[in-house]
């Protein structure tokens, strides 16, 4: 293969694909067995990290950028004057397996432009994966895209070959999606996703009879959503995540900032800073709902319908909620513990384990390595000295905000002088 | 005044556990067990070369692989790795407690010397893990996957598995520069070798011993790297946190000159 030409296209379909946020390897456990190349064995690994400090686990790329629909958001849409490249399907299979062999990756994360129709593109993808798992003997990990629209039996065959499939829907309402993408149906979106839902719970069913059944997609579905491009609020976007969480069993549910990148009058202009914050907000957002036991409306409702940008989603709800404070860190059961500002999943296991064999005071509590700038407000332990209720809601907020130090101060400070 | 002992060593862990066999059958209390090629500038000592012997070493690792869960012989084993200067005297205070203990007893996990350990073997995992990540291979013209490392611990002997059941079907050697032996496997099985001349297979040698196309694969790895990332994001705080600059050398695409 010509190498000028190959380096070309990797840097044109590299760059095409880098708005996919995900890069996860983990999960997918596939052992070497039979002398084969790669052994998953179910963690991740980053093997490099990019200027912009995000893990490169996966080669990433796009089997091509041409594309027959016109997506406002979209860098590769059909009326952006780019330029535009495909790639065959051994130079796929020879660029993972090289690079694999180096150690620079743990496998591939292929997506595509739609060409012709959404079957015909999503059957390149998945000869790429038959090709590495069946010709190579490849045992790395494989994340195909789902093509909105693609027939059940495509996504069969793409979960025998694939440890992790995603369809991206970008845009979190269906009417920010009419908006924007005016081609594609919502439909064609829940179509793969629903099919992959079903068939990973029918191999689980199955698997429990016939121990050989073969495995289907063991790492599970994920999707993205665009923040910030359309006007739409956190709550919608969290209440749509919540419902891609339920309703199809998603691992993953990824937010990502919109970087501006195309002239339209449907969307925040060139030169718009990326919402980093916003973001960052919406996945501890997403932590407290998965891992925290929170519900989507005791964080974002129809009074809040926004999260707050200079504290966490967690000491805002705690704030609005001082009647259920302080809380005795000797007594309180594991949910309770959980809700505290400052205290994390990790610390919550430890102050359970260490408070079967001595009452914990304020030393033993820093010794965990809570962040006791903010739970010190909130809770009670085994010293008469503890902070008595004296502040309001909004004062005790200030102090906090006051004696923190953020790592996104910069960018709070920016985005409040703004309104003021 | 009682002299105190020092049990050299030849630096292997039979070696160390054949010290800890001398320290129990000559009923020496608390000796210093340290590396032979370590200096030695203190006064009123009594010097002892201990040689390695593996039956004695096997003993004191079976008894203590009795009295021991796996994870808490993985972690002293990697303490010992950690090749930290005085932590053969920690893990051997720390034999005593588990062997002067009834068997299945419940160790007081406030102890200091597990504390210690804990810690050490945690920062030889994390090098570990990191040597798996960053380990970059380039192909030599006799087809073997070749990659030279120097961490700061000796993880060599703990990443031999993952790289075995990961690259079953092609050769490859990595070798540890500063304790000068790599690993090799050759379709069959991983063996320790040493070189006569490891100058010869670093990186920038690439012209006289690796494959033409390697320079290709190395180029477009680069094109990759540079391609992913999004300029509007920048973020040098996190890049350098999660890839401190001390492991560039070993990345293929911080290295490579357009």
């Amino acid at each position: 293969m010509s190498f000028d030409r190959i380096r070309e296209k990797l840097s044109i379909l590299a760059d095409a694909a880098k708005y996919d946020v995900s890069c996860a390897s983990s999960g997918g456990k596939r052992s070497n067995t039979n002398k084969g190349l790669g052994n998953n064995t179910g963690m991740g690994i980053c093997h490099s990290y990019t200027e912009d400090g995000r893990c490169v686990s996966l080669l990433k790329i796009l089997l091509t950028n041409h594309c027959i629909y016109d997506c406002a958001y979209c860098i590769t849409r059909k009326s952006n004057d780019i330029k535009r490249a495909a790639f065959k399907i051994q130079e796929v299979v020879d660029l993972t397996i090289n690079f694999y062999r180096r150690n620079y990756i743990e496998g591939l994360f292929l997506s595509s432009g739609i060409f012709k129709n959404a079957d015909y593109t999503m059957e390149r993808l998945i000869q790429v994966a038959k090709k590495l798992r069946l010709e190579e003997n490849f045992n790395g990990y494989i994340h195909l895209k789902s093509i909105p629209g693609a027939s059940d039996e495509l996504m069969r065959q793409a979960g025998l070959y694939a440890d992790r499939l995603s369809v991206n829907i970008e845009i979190p309402t269906i009417s920010g999606l009419k908006l924007l993408a005016p081609d594609k149906k919502h439909e064609d979106f829940v179509k793969p996703m629903t099919k992959v839902k079903n068939e990973i719970i029918q191999y689980k069913e199955e698997k429990k009879i016939i121990k050989s059944t073969p495995r289907y997609a063991p790492a599970g579905q994920s999707t993205q959503m665009i923040i910030g491009a359309t006007g739409e609020s956190d709550w919608d976007i969290m209440r749509s995540a919540n419902y891609y969480y339920k309703k199809f069993n998603m691992r993953r549910v990824y937010y990502s900032g919109y970087v501006p990148v195309l002239t339209d009058n449907r969307l925040p202009s060139l030169g718009t800073a990326v919402p980093m914050l916003r973001e960052n907000r919406l996945y501890q957002t997403d932590w407290l709902i998965r891992f925290y036991g929170f519900s989507v409306n005791e964080i974002l409702n129809d009074t809040h319908k926004n999260l707050d940008v200079d504290i966490d989603p967690k000491l805002s709800w705690a704030l609005r909620n001082l009647n259920l404070f302080p809380v005795d860190i000797n007594k309180a059961d594991k949910t309770m513990l959980a809700r505290i500002p400052g205290i994390g999943m990790q610390s919550v296991y430890k102050i359970l384990q260490a408070r079967k064999f001595r009452k914990l005071n304020w030393s033993h509590l820093k010794a965990i390595g809570i962040a006791l700038n903010r739970a010190q407000f909130f809770i009670v332990c085994d010293s008469k000295d503890f902070y008595k209720k004296e502040l309001s809601a909004i004062s005790l907020k200030e102090k906090i905000v006051k004696n923190s130090s953020s790592k996104y101060k910069k960018l709070i400070n920016g985005q409040l002088s703004l309104f003021s | 005044m009682n002299a105190q002992t020092i049990l050299l060593y030849d630096g292997s862990f039979d070696g160390f556990l054949s010290c800890v066999f001398v320290a129990y059958d000559q009923k020496i209390t608390s000796p210093i067990i340290r590396k032979e090629y370590q200096t030695n500038n203190q006064l009123f000592t009594i010097n002892e070369t201990i040689i390695t012997n593996r039956q004695k070493a096997n003993r004191v690792w079976e008894g203590f692989k009795s009295r021991t869960k796996p994870n808490e012989q993985r972690g002293f084993f990697k303490a010992f790795l950690s090749e930290i200067k005085g932590v053969e005297n920690t893990l051997f205070s720390y034999m005593r407690t588990i062997f002067s203990n009834p068997i299945n007893q419940h160790i007081d996990f406030g102890n200091k010397d597990i504390l210690k350990i804990t810690q050490v073997a945690k920062m030889v995992d994390r090098e570990k893990h990191r040597v798996e990540a960053f380990v970059r291979f380039q192909l030599t013209k006799d087809d073997i996957y070749t990659s030279t490392v120097s961490p700061d611990f000796n993880v060599l002997p703990l990443i031999v598995k993952h790289f075995k059941d990961r690259y079953a079907d092609q050769k490859w050697l990595i070798y540890d520069t500063n304790r000068k032996y790599g690993i090799f496997y050759d379709l069959t099985s991983v063996e320790i070798i040493t070189l006569e001349e490891p100058a010869k297979i670093l990186p920038n040698q690439i012209q006289n011993i690796y494959k033409k196309q390697e320079v290709d694969f190395q180029k477009l790895w680069s094109t990759y790297y540079n391609s992913v990332n999004i300029k509007s994001r920048k973020n040098t705080k996190l890049h350098v946190q999660h890839l401190p600059k001390r492991y560039w050398k070993y990345l293929t695409e911080k290295n490579i000159r357009e």
